[in-house]
């Protein structure tokens, strides 16, 4: 049995990792916060730039002249997985359900007899995938140093994927992030960026537009652009992703640490009564034996 | 209002700015134009100039880089990669955005990436002396 000084000293430890994780919580709330309000703002350029993209690729789409970027190379053999997750720890499961998503896709390819390659974006994932995966890493994106993520950080990683992609060193590229449903529900997505995937836009809705340049040019133009928005949403997703997780997992923490104290307080106090007993049972049958 | 369009400026991180326009001066990629109620839908790319929205609380401008344009009868949607109010815009901020430019264009191997990039390059010069 644990002695007194014991049990306080293990209280007052519980009590300061409460404090800790109490004020994680509350500055992953501010920031989640901020991170919504980024992907919110986001939005209106991301959906109108797929609109208009996706209508011009269905125009475009069945010709022989599509680019490359839309048509794909003809060919799936080689996969690039672009895992992106975070740059922190205890965020609750976060990280491990993007890298399981990650991990399923990337040995049911493996199976199928294709080339995996793998971008990472984030120190998380690529610790957990460099085990059993990390002979496929082809480059890692580090955004520790990044505070607020910008569309310059996405555009960097665009013009990465892009210029392998020229450099024919892959067919296909997915990337894996978690849609960012709630603070208690963020869902592991895996979307096909290269070639270019698109709604299919809504009957009898499409304008006969002019087009200034011509039709092709204009999407050769914003393909590439496409990328880096898609990655861009996908990383803001993310962001608010991970500040929800950490939010959840560090109130479950904070809670658990409550429940901790408070056992661990009955303990003392019974401990303590018993030690109290026992002295009055010393002095009585001291004073009894005179 | 039948004498107005629904004018939009969205940017990849922000809306910049939305609201009822007489009038919309572009700077497209094949020339500048004038987009009105009315006009005939057209998309077009954008290249590096000023934009101006005839708003109803007065004329607004904008300075834009890269992006396209969707006109309609009752709309017009600019989609910039970049765009910044006029107001604010700082010379080292384009001129940041030239440097990058210029390197590009060094490394640019295909004769017709080149030729865009230089056209883009000459733009923004333009555009920045333009400024003073």
């Amino acid at each position: 049995m644990p002695s007194l000084k014991d049990l306080k000293n293990r209280i007052s430890s519980v009590k300061s990792t409460r404090k800790i994780t109490k004020a994680m919580q509350m500055v992953a709330a501010a920031k989640l916060r901020r991170a919504q309000d980024a992907a919110e703002a986001a939005r209106p350029y991301s959906e109108r730039f797929n609109a208009v993209l996706g209508s011009l690729a269905a125009s475009v789409g069945g010709s022989d002249t599509a680019p490359r970027l839309l048509s794909g190379t003809g060919s799936d053999q080689v996969q690039l997985l672009i895992v992106m997750t975070a740059e922190r720890g205890l965020c609750g499961g976060f990280n491990s359900s993007i890298v399981k998503l990650a991990r399923t896709k990337a040995n049911e390819l493996i199976k199928a007899g294709k080339t995996v390659k793998i971008l990472t974006v984030g120190k998380k994932g690529r610790e957990q995938l460099k085990r059993d995966l990390g002979e496929l890493f082809i480059g890692h994106v580090d955004l520790s140093e990044v505070k607020r993520v910008g569309y310059d950080n996405a555009q960097a990683i665009a013009k990465d994927v892009l210029a392998r992609f020229d450099a024919g060193e892959f067919d296909v590229a997915t990337i894996f992030y978690a849609q960012f449903q709630s603070v208690i529900a963020q869902i592991p997505t895996a979307q096909q960026i290269i070639p270019a995937q698109f709604e299919a836009a809504g009957e009898g809705e499409g304008t006969l537009y002019d087009y200034e340049p011509s039709e092709e040019a204009i999407l050769a133009d914003l393909l590439p652009r496409g990328v880096a928005t898609q990655i861009f949403a996908a990383l803001l997703e993310n962001g608010a992703s991970e500040q929800g997780a950490r939010m959840s997992a560090m109130d479950n923490a904070t809670r658990n640490a409550g429940d901790m104290i408070d056992r661990l307080t009955i303990e003392y106090n019974r401990s303590r009564q018993a030690v109290i007993t026992n002295e009055l049972i010393e002095i009585i049958s001291g004073a009894e034996a005179l | 209002m039948a004498d107005m369009v629904q004018f939009d400026l969205v940017c990849p991180e922000r809306s910049l700015a939305s609201g009822l326009a007489s009038e919309v001066l572009i700077p497209g990629s094949e020339g500048e134009l004038t987009a009105g109620p009315g006009h005939e839908p057209m998309l077009t790319t954008l290249r590096p100039g000023f934009l101006r929205a005839e708003l109803e609380g007065g004329a607004q401008d904008f300075v834009v880089t890269h992006g396209f344009v969707e006109i309609s009868a009752q709309s017009v949607s600019v989609i910039a990669e970049r765009a910044f109010a006029a107001a604010d815009v700082a010379r080292p901020d384009l001129e940041a955005i030239l440097e990058e430019a210029r390197d590009r264009m060094e490394q640019a191997a295909e004769d017709e990436e080149r030729h865009g990039l230089e056209r883009f390059v000459a733009d923004l010069v333009h555009l920045i002396d333009r400024m003073d």
